[in-house]
């Protein structure tokens, strides 16, 4: 039986151009670029890594658990919204420098941070939290079926790529965004919960789910796959039939 | 030590009743509607009968003597301006920020859209087919004068 060679991981030169930002002396955003020396298996978030320890310690970025679960590193790169511990360089343009910039609509607060309280007070408005008549005595039991009915939404880690990659959302920072939404659709549909109404109430509202432009860049950028844009328009109907 | 932490986010304002649904309704109604309505117009006009050289006073005055006729291009007028005046009011509030500029745009457009709307009503119902001083061989066979 014949050895199969493994063929060796390539290593390249990669350019890295990152949106910059130091509210203590800069007073615009500006660009710098780090070259980096990469390996065919690394992620964007390496490089940022790599960036930070070797050469640039200033350079600020968010990230926990940097395996896309908890959702702390989505950034704009090359002008889309992903998480950077889940972006392989080897799939971007290498030969063209790699833009790296913080994901819009949400206030910089330094290079790739940004502050993320509109983003979680729109989703505490929705009560993304099961609300029951019945007191707690056994346990909620409930059919595959109902089960599946919501499954889609139960994905999301909070990241705020969707809502950042939405244009109402640039422009109308009231628009309760894309993740609030999956979110409250993630128990509208619940047969367990007995909110509904409430939560359709609080979404049929002036910055709800009629803001919506259904222009997908939701369900694009979702790093968990969620059919965010569906579902969004699966909460209208709600709406519109006054039950879910 | 007392350490004061600032309310991050004023609460949303909640407002009970808003338009925003029926806005959304209507435009969903509207556009599929409006595409029957003008395609028919434009394949009534253009192309059926002698095509786009039928096109001249008698034809108009013609239609416009028709109450069906009349009730589609009403409805044609009336659809596509609110559509088309929702939608723009849609791109005002998405990317006009200072209230008094929005409420400004917002205003004009409706204010366009109503005079619009009245002055196209009029010249539906009380257009004359058969003008007293018209040359007679403009006009629609149906006239006394022809």
């Amino acid at each position: 039986m014949a050895q199969q060679e493994i063929a060796e991981v390539p290593s390249f030169t990669v350019t890295l151009m990152i949106r910059r930002f130091d509210p203590e002396t800069d007073s615009e955003p500006k660009w710098v670029d780090y070259d980096v020396q990469m390996h065919g298996t690394d992620r964007v978030l390496d490089a940022l890594h790599k960036i930070k320890w070797e050469q640039d310690g200033s350079l600020t970025f968010r990230r926990s658990c940097a395996h896309g679960v908890c959702g702390s590193d989505a950034m704009r790169i090359n002008g889309r919204n992903r998480l950077a511990c889940k972006t392989l360089i080897k799939d971007l343009d290498i030969s063209a420098p790699i833009y790296v910039e913080p994901i819009k609509g949400l206030t910089v607060e330094k290079d790739l941070i940004v502050d993320m309280n509109p983003f979680y007070q729109a989703f505490k408005d929705v009560n993304p939290f099961l609300i029951s008549n019945t007191k707690p005595e056994k346990e909620r039991l409930q059919s595959p079926e109902d089960r599946a009915r919501f499954d889609d939404t139960t994905k999301c880690i909070l990241c705020a790529a969707c809502t950042s990659s939405c244009p109402v959302f640039w422009t109308d920072g009231q628009y309760f965004g894309p993740a609030a939404i999956v979110n409250a659709h993630r128990f509208i549909f619940d047969s367990r919960d007995d909110a509904a109404q409430v939560r359709l109430d609080i979404l049929n509202d002036k910055e709800g789910v009629w803001r919506c432009r259904t222009t997908f860049n939701c369900t694009e950028a979702c790093p968990r796959g969620i059919e965010v844009t569906k579902a969004i328009a699966e909460v209208k109907q709600a709406i519109l039939r006054g039950r879910p | 030590m007392s350490v004061v932490i600032e309310t991050p986010q004023a609460p949303r304002s909640r407002k009970a009743a808003n338009w925003e649904k029926y806005g959304w309704l209507f435009m969903r109604v509207s556009g599929p509607l409006l595409v029957v309505l003008i395609f028919t117009h434009l394949v009534v006009n253009l192309v059926l009968g002698d095509g786009i050289k039928a096109i001249d006073f008698a034809f108009v005055g013609g239609k416009w003597a028709d109450p069906f006729w009349q009730w589609w291009d009403l409805a044609m007028l009336w659809l596509a301006l609110i559509h088309g005046t929702n939608g723009m009011r849609t791109i005002v509030n998405d990317y006009v920020e200072k209230p008094k500029v929005r409420k400004a745009l917002i205003t004009t457009l409706w204010a366009v859209a109503g005079v619009l709307i009245l002055l196209g009503t009029l010249v539906i119902f009380t257009f004359d087919p058969c003008p007293a001083n018209g040359a007679a061989e403009l006009l629609p066979s149906f006239c006394p004068a022809r």
